[in-house]
């Protein structure tokens, strides 16, 4: 279904993205505030969600994008609980 | 042929989009502006590339999950952002002026 110079064009693609969330980790490692590094990780992990549906298309797997919605939904949850947890200490969670 | 001409066009715009938004996570001044430009360029990005897989798998059941990837991270993205600046916002942190005025 998916041809050869298409499959490298993704490859290529995911590995754009990958070396883009590496140089994010410097985001989330110095980020000044809690919220700063919260924000960094959220793109990193939109980011991973891409990379992975890239990788379903690639190799032709369509069963990898069940994992990409669940990480998706993962992300979300994550970005949420963490700022309630910092806001409320406790109060929420 | 068109279609891989196409998804190379939109894994290059999602590539574009989401070094703008690495790129504005590094240099803008504070918390605020850093969560402009990574809620609304990454999701600008992570939808052109989620597009360029729903080319690339052509018709198929496969196309309607990436759909439906890309219409869930369109919705969470920028709300996930929103609620970060509203806690950081409800912790007394300050947005950065220019100078004093």
């Amino acid at each position: 279904m998916i041809q050869g110079p298409v499959s490298t064009v993704l490859v290529a693609g995911a590995l754009g993205f990958v070396t883009i969330s590496i140089a994010l980790l410097g985001r989330v490692l110095v980020g000044p505030t809690m919220q700063d590094r919260v924000i960094a990780l959220n793109v990193v992990g939109s980011n991973v969600v891409v990379v992975i549906a890239l990788l379903a298309a690639a190799m032709d797997r369509p069963a990898f994008l069940d994992v990409a919605l669940v990480y998706a939904l993962l992300n979300f949850l994550m970005s949420i609980a963490i700022s309630k947890f910092t806001v409320e200490r406790g109060g929420v969670l | 042929m068109v279609g891989s001409v196409l998804v190379a066009a939109f894994v290059a715009g999602g590539l574009f989009f989401a070094f703008v938004s690495a790129v504005g996570l590094y240099r803008l001044p504070d918390l605020y502006t850093r969560a402009h430009a990574a809620s609304k360029s990454d999701t600008l990005g992570a939808v052109l590339s989620l597009t360029a897989v729903a080319v690339a798998f052509g018709v198929d059941v496969a196309t309607l999950k990436v759909a439906m990837l890309a219409i869930f991270m369109l919705i969470t993205s920028p709300t996930a952002a929103h609620a970060i600046a509203r806690a950081a916002h409800e912790q007394d942190i300050e947005p950065w002026t220019r100078g004093e005025n």
